[in-house]
This record gives structure tokens, C-alpha cells and sequence, in this order.
């Protein structure tokens, strides 16, 4: 029964770790400035955590099989522990994982932090609802037009369905779309928002995951580092569609990025 | 407490009085454990029918036709509100713990057996109003056991968000009562209650964490039943606590000013020391356990006791980790995530004390030992992944994702059961006098092991490539599509692993009736539960008031007759 134990728990073992050691599933390339960081964090994660996955499992087969009674065991040594041993795997857990921990701390506060608004970044405004998203651009006056409840209509889409009150000045300009589109190595100042419950603007190419919440608007900065298509999913269980809630961001470059708003500026027109 | 042994030393002979409305805390820790029994088939049924409509959309199944989207929600939602409730929740603290709780500390009962009855009945008619929510017009909730609002608090919101979700949240206040009542009677009796020379650090592991989760439950269910009600007002009476101004369908709702994130920092204040509240029965189990199946003494028992009181304090300081993405403070994730971290610490100690408790003993391999050992691999494998997920930045690739479905299966869920079945191996002989049968539980235990394993490993990595849970289809995102063979395994794994449930239910009804007859003391233990006749009498000692002279783990001590000295031994031995 011993030998029986020690060859599950060690195969479970080395099949789990195999499939991660492969890379058989792994994250997505990565296609923005964190990216780097918290890919290199994950694997420094996982490789600690491997060992000690490695080391107590392996270490929990060895035990059993090792230690069976048989009648040749010797007796059992009479102890209540170890003192010594207690505090030493104590100290170095700690100093393990809350080391692990302040490490991460950097590009969380870069893409999270509130900071000074830059001109340079570009801002784009997200609205999830049942069950689509919407990217708002505030166009050349750098200024988001003022919105409305009463005039959203998710029925007729476009501007219409985040509620676009075209009235306001500053709402003239503003380009609402169905896909985002984001021009390569520039700052995005993204604000997030959400109409009726609670969505989760997650873009796992981009590392980037957000909650868009009602009656919150969320700010937050991220860097798409690679031309490319990615696929958004929404996060956050919003109701019956909520494994529809698919968007597409397009990373294009900077002369594709100003040819396609300006086309869209036009359309308004 | 010499009048509570008085007071119940004549059992009552009516079979209602007996069986139905018992106040014998004996009695009531069976019938919890037969509601949590009944529960857990019926949270696993809605797993399995989850599991088939992952893969084959388009199944009709007999008695439950063709599954919706909106049917997989509703089924996510009764599966995750079942289990935790009714059977994490109910099985190792209302079902074990009644029962072992008083014997163990050497008292006749409960300290107030009234409320002991009044506890399950209660906790029975939350079952019976959860399980109506199946029945009623739009069927059950589909907001998902944490019923995030809006969603949760609007009945235009989605199907199922009308009288479903009513009675959703009123089974859990009634819950929450019920664990109300459970936890200030197990707090009083372990405080109150027991016998001479019990003292607090001669008292069974498993007392100790029996104990600690009563304190838990008494500060949590608490805040999840203020919540409820303010999530009902919101949905009946027009109130908004946890609903802004919010549009659905182009219709303005009529609320105005509330937070989404209330809910969440009420439900989590609640829902994480729930974890705790689901998993320190089974650490207090398998400490029990693999002492016993050692045959030496537990590894380090006041580190043990303190791991866990650490475990119970800092829990509820760590419920911002579920809220990372939330749109809660970016600050306040770097305090939530160091305590989270600060966990791990006891949590590591417990297990490095499971294997030196191991280390050169003498193992037997009886079935609640195999449990015991399993519930340590999957300690260590659930909690391994904790340090990812408490880390906000690898959140931001992790959450919500399959990989979280994944940690908190393994470290809550399927530990936490294996838990129950070390429980239920180990204590069946004392609660029906009779052996369950030792090929069936090994061949229950190696493709339960094994299944787990094939069913939840395998979320990680769907984690990891970003598949989002709580999906019904994958076919609408290209990036997701791609990853349907892994789930198809899954859902074989699960398949099986479901259906060899069957083996531990048909051991444990015929061992039942038709079982060897157990001894006092089948497995040469030494707490007070086994000193005691076999089941116990009703008023556990026979009219005897045990005294305590040894601590609860003292196998192999030197001079000694046997390789064990049980709590009640005399004196004379030397132990410490």
C-alpha cells in the first residue's frame, strides 16, 4: 500500500510539473510594457513554487512508503517536534513570500497609480454592457463630450448606446467605435466604465484586466508594445451573454492609428 | 455541569423525540451529516450537467431537457452556493463537530441542546428554500454564488434574477442564522464544558479547530447576514446600497447612489474566513488522523494550535484579495496582498508538521490514513498556487480565470472533502457501531486521488493561457476555442471521478446495516471518544465523568504497555 501511494503521488507529481515545465499552456506572447515584468515574475513564482510543490510531494510518496509498519519497524521515536525547526521554516517562509511580494510592487503602481494627466498618452474611454463593449475617442479637443442615462440606447448602438449627448461642444468630435484601435509604443490612458452591471475589460495579450464598474470610472495606463489583432474577453459574470462579450483591440501603427480616426472623424461629419 | 448530565441522562424514547426533534447533539450531528450528504449529491449532480454542457452544447438531457446559457449560470450559481453552505459548511463543523465536539472534551452534550436542534432545523429549512429556487418562475439565480451586484440586486438584470434570487439570498440568511446559533453553542461548550484535566492544550486538534471555526462563523455570518437583507431591500423595497444609477436594456432603474463594491467587501469579509471555515475542520481531521496512523505524536501540536489561531485571525484581514480588479483602492491591494502572503507562513508550518508527524513513525494504511495523506497532497497543491494569486500583479493575468477555479477547488473544495471522508472512515465505527469495508474505501481513495487531480491540474494551465470561468460556451473567443480539448479531458475526468462516488456511498449504506461489528477502539486511538462504548451512550460516558491525564497524542511513549496511552489512562505513565 506504501509503494502503491509513493507511485500515485509521484506520478500526479511529475505529469502536473511536466505540462508546465513544457509550456504545453502557457500565458499568451505578451504585447505590452508590463508584459516583460510580469511574465519574468510569473516564471520566478513558478519556479519557486515548483520546487516546493516538487519537494513536499515527492518528500509526502518518499514518507509513506519509507515509513510503512511492518513487523521489523523500529518504534517510533517518541518526539513532539522541534523547536529550532519550527521557527527556521517559519523565518524562511515568510522572508520567501512577502519578498516575492514587494517585488511585484513597481508595474502594479505604473499601470494603477493615478497620475498627472500627460497630453501625450492617448485616451480612449471603455464601456462595457450586456453584452458588448464600446471604445470612445474625445477626437481632437482632447475633451470626452458629456453622456446621459436617459438618452442610452444599446438598441441602436454606436454613439447612441453609451448615451452621447451631441448637444454638448465637447461631444461633437468624439468618435465612438466597436472595435479599439490603439497606435503601437504610446501611452494609453484608458477610463473604464460600465452601464449596467458590473464587466471585466480583460485583454490577456496585453496583460491587462480591469473591472468596469456602474457609477465608477476607473483610470488606468497601459502600453501596447507589438502590432497585432487581440481578442477581448469580458471577465466579470454579467448575465445570460456574458461568454459573447468578445471585442477585438487592433494595435496598428501610429500612420494607421491617425488615418483610420480621422476616417471616422469624417464619417460624422 | 453536573445538572446537564442529569438533566439528559434518561434518553427520550418517542421516535420523534428521538430521531426528529432530538436535542442529542449525536443525534443532530447525523442528521446534519445526512443533509450535507444529500447536498453534496446534488451540488455534484449540478457539476456533472455543467461539465456535459461544456462540451456538448447541444445535449438534451432526460429530466433536464436542453441547457441554456443562461441554465449553465444558474447551475454554476446552486453548485458554488450548495457546496459551500450546505456541505463544506454543514458536514466538518454541524455534522462531525456535533457529534465529536462534546465527547471529545469529555461532556454529556452540547451546552445549550435546545439550540442545537433549533441550529439544524433552521439550517434544513435553508436547504429546502435554496432548492425551490429551482421551481419557480425564472428559475434559479444566475448571478454566481458571490451575487455581485447590480446584477444580483436587479430582477431585469437576466432570467433567474426574479423569485430565484429572492430565495437565494434567503437561504443564505437563514444559513446564517442557523450557523449563528451553531457557533456560539460550540464556542460555550468548549469553553464551559469540559471535563477535569481537559485542559486547553490537552484538547484534541480537532476540538481546536472546531472551536476556531465557531469563532470564525460567529464574526462572519454575522456581516453575510446584515448584507443579505440589504441586498433584499435592494431588490423589494427600492433601497440602494449597492446599486448606482445603472441603464439596463435602455431602461433607467430607479436607483440612484450605491456602491457595487459594498457588496463585495461585506460578501468577501464574510467569504474568506469562510474558507477557513470550510478547511480548519479538515486540518484538525487529518492532524487527528495521521497521528493516529503514525502511531506518534503529532509534530509540534502547539505550533499546530497556534498555526491555526493565526490562520483564524489573519483571515479576515486578507478579503481585498478577491477584489484586486475590482476598482478597489490600487493602494490598499499592496496591504491586503502582504497579509495574504503572511498566511501562507502557518500554513506551510501545518504542513511541514503533517510530514514530520509521518517522519519515522509507523504508518497503517487504513482508508481514513489514505484520506489523511491525500488531503495533505492537496493541501500543498491548492495552496501553491495561493502565492500567485495573492501577488496583484500575476492577478492581473489570473483572475477570473480557470487557474483560480483550479486553487480554491483543490485547497477548499476537494481538500476540505477529503477531509469529511477521513472524518467519515475514521468516526463511522463510533457513530454506527459497525466497520466499513476496507477494499472498497482504498479503490474509492486511489480514483478519487487521481480523479481530482485529472479534473483540476489541468485548470491551471487553462488559467494561465487565459480562459475565463463562469463561460457557457468557448466558441465566441478565438484564443479560447483552442483550448476545448483540455476541457473535454476534464470533463471525462470528471465523469469518472463522479461516478466513483457510487463506491463510497454503497460502502457506507451496507456497512450501515451489514459492516463488522466495531470495538471500542478499533483503531487504537486515544481521545475520549474512544473510551467510551461503541456508539456512545446518551449521555456518552454511561453516567461516568471521564478525568483527563494525558495529552490527546501520546503513540509510542517509552515505558508504557501498549504503543499508545489514551487520555484517561492513570498517571503512572510519564508523559508529555
Amino acid at each position: 500500500m506504501g509503494l502503491a501511494l509513493l507511485v500515485l503521488i509521484w506520478l500526479i507529481t511529475l505529469i502536473s510539473t511536466y505540462f508546465f515545465v513544457a509550456k504545453t499552456w502557457w500565458l499568451p506572447v505578451g504585447a505590452a510594457a508590463s508584459a516583460g515584468f510580469i511574465d519574468r515574475q510569473f516564471t520566478l513564482t513558478f519556479i519557486i513554487m515548483g520546487i516546493v510543490f516538487l519537494a513536499a510531494q515527492l518528500g509526502l510518496g518518499y514518507i509513506v512508503w519509507k515509513y510503512k509498519e511492518t513487523p521489523s519497524s523500529p518504534p517510533v521515536s517518541y518526539s513532539h517536534g522541534n523547536t529550532t525547526l519550527e521557527i527556521v521554516w517559519t523565518v524562511l517562509t515568510a522572508v520567501l513570500f512577502i519578498g516575492l511580494n514587494l517585488m511585484g510592487s513597481n508595474v502594479w503602481a505604473s499601470q494603477r497609480f493615478p497620475r498627472e494627466p500627460d497630453p501625450n498618452d492617448v485616451k480612449v474611454e471603455v464601456t462595457g454592457m450586456q453584452f458588448a463593449w464600446y471604445f470612445r475617442y474625445p477626437g481632437p479637443d482632447g475633451k470626452y463630450g458629456a453622456t446621459s442615462p436617459k438618452l442610452m440606447d444599446p438598441s441602436a448602438g454606436g454613439e447612441a448606446a453609451v448615451g452621447l449627448n451631441t448637444s454638448d461642444p465637447a461631444a461633437k468630435d468624439d468618435v465612438v467605435t466597436g472595435t479599439m484601435y490603439l497606435p503601437v509604443d504610446r501611452e494609453v490612458d484608458v477610463s473604464l466604465r460600465a452601464v449596467d452591471v458590473i464587466h471585466s475589460f480583460f485583454v490577456p495579450s496585453l496583460r491587462f484586466k480591469q473591472d468596469t464598474v456602474p457609477g465608477l470610472n476607473i483610470h488606468m495606463h497601459f502600453r501596447p508594445t507589438a502590432i497585432g489583432e487581440y481578442e477581448i474577453a469580458c471577465a466579470e459574470l454579467c448575465g445570460l451573454g456574458h461568454y459573447k462579450m468578445h471585442g477585438m483591440v487592433h494595435v496598428v501603427s501610429q500612420e494607421d492609428f491617425d488615418k483610420w480616426l480621422a476616417a471616422r472623424e469624417a464619417e460624422k461629419q | 455541569m453536573a445538572t446537564a448530565a442529569t438533566v439528559h441522562s434518561h434518553a427520550p424514547q418517542g421516535f420523534i423525540r428521538k430521531w426528529i426533534f432530538s436535542l442529542d447533539h449525536k443525534v443532530i450531528g447525523i442528521q446534519y451529516f445526512f443533509l450535507a450528504l444529500t447536498a453534496v449529491f446534488v451540488g455534484m449532480f449540478l457539476s456533472l450537467l455543467m461539465r456535459i454542457h461544456l462540451i456538448w452544447p447541444a445535449a438534451v438531457l432526460p429530466l433536464v431537457g436542453e441547457i441554456k446559457p443562461e441554465t449553465y449560470l444558474s447551475l454554476l450559481t446552486m453548485h458554488g452556493t450548495i457546496m459551500v453552505f450546505f456541505v463544506l459548511t454543514t458536514a466538518p463543523q454541524g455534522g462531525f463537530g456535533n457529534y465529536f465536539l462534546p465527547i471529545q472534551i469529555g461532556a454529556p452534550d452540547m451546552a445549550f441542546p435546545v439550540l442545537n436542534m433549533l441550529s439544524f432545523w433552521t439550517t434544513f429549512v435553508g436547504f429546502v428554500v435554496i432548492i425551490a429556487a429551482f421551481f419557480v418562475t425564472g428559475g434559479a439565480p444566475l448571478h454566481g454564488w458571490t451575487g455581485y451586484a447590480p446584477l444580483s440586486a436587479l430582477p431585469s438584470a437576466g432570467p433567474g434574477e426574479l423569485l430565484g434570487a429572492d430565495l437565494w439570498i434567503t437561504s443564505i440568511a437563514i444559513f446564517c442564522i442557523a450557523s449563528l446559533m451553531g457557533a456560539l453553542n460550540f464556542i460555550t461548550t468548549t469553553l464551559d464544558l469540559r471535563a477535569k484535566g481537559m485542559t486547553l492544550m490537552r484538547m484534541p486538534l480537532t476540538v481546536w479547530s472546531w472551536f476556531i471555526t465557531a469563532i470564525l462563523g460567529l464574526l462572519a455570518f454575522g456581516v453575510l447576514l446584515s448584507a443579505g437583507i440589504l441586498l433584499l431591500m435592494d431588490r423589494n423595497l427600492g433601497t440602494s446600497f449597492y446599486v448606482p444609477l445603472v441603464v439596463v436594456n435602455g431602461q433607467v432603474m430607479g436607483h440612484k447612489g450605491g456602491s457595487p463594491l459594498l457588496w463585495q467587501h461585506l460578501f468577501w469579509f464574510f467569504g474568506h474566513p469562510e474558507v477557513y471555515i470550510a478547511i480548519l475542520p479538515g486540518m484538525g481531521v487529518a492532524s487527528q488522523v495521521l497521528s493516529t496512523f503514525s502511531r506518534k505524536p503529532i509534530f509540534g501540536y502547539r505550533a499546530m494550535v497556534y498555526a491555526m489561531l493565526s490562520i483564524g485571525f489573519f483571515g479576515f484581514m486578507v478579503w481585498g484579495h478577491h477584489m484586486f480588479m475590482s476598482g478597489m483602492s490600487p493602494y490598499s491591494a499592496f496591504a491586503f496582498s502582504i497579509l495574504t502572503m503572511c498566511i501562507g507562513v502557518p500554513s506551510a508550518i501545518k504542513t511541514f508538521n503533517w510530514l514530520g508527524t509521518m517522519w519515522k513513525g509507523r504508518l497503517r494504511f487504513q482508508t481514513p490514513m489514505l484520506y489523511a495523506i491525500g488531503f495533505v497532497s492537496l493541501f500543498v497543491s491548492g495552496g501553491l498556487s495561493g502565492p500567485f494569486l495573492a501577488q496583484p500583479v500575476l492577478d492581473i493575468q489570473l483572475h477570473d480565470t480557470y487557474f483560480v477555479v483550479g486553487h480554491f477547488h483543490l485547497i477548499m473544495g476537494v481538500a476540505a472533502i477529503f477531509g469529511i471522508f477521513a472524518a467519515t472512515y475514521y468516526w463511522f465505527p463510533k457513530m454506527f457501531g459497525r466497520m466499513m469495508n476496507e477494499p472498497l474505501g482504498k479503490l474509492h481513495f486511489f480514483i478519487t486521488l487521481a480523479g481530482t487531480y485529472a479534473i483540476f491540474m489541468p485548470m491551471h494551465y487553462l488559467g494561465m493561457a487565459g480562459q475565463t470561468r463562469r463561460y457557457s460556451q468557448f466558441t465566441e473567443v478565438a484564443y479560447q476555442t483552442k483550448l476545448l480539448p483540455l476541457q473535454t479531458f476534464i470533463t471525462y475526468a470528471a465523469i469518472i471521478t463522479i461516478s466513483a462516488q457510487l463506491i463510497f456511498v454503497i460502502n457506507l449504506f451496507w456497512s450501515m446495516f451489514k459492516g463488522p461489528k466495531a470495538s471500542d477502539n478499533p483503531w487504537e486511538a486515544t481521545t475520549l471518544e474512544w473510551t467510551t462504548a461503541t456508539p456512545p451512550p446518551h449521555d456518552n460516558f454511561g453516567g461516568v465523568t471521564p478525568v483527563v491525564n494525558h495529552g490527546p497524542y501520546e503513540y509510542g511513549v517509552p515505558g508504557a504497555a501498549k504503543d499508545y496511552v489514551m487520555q484517561t489512562d492513570p498517571a503512572t505513565v510519564a508523559t508529555h
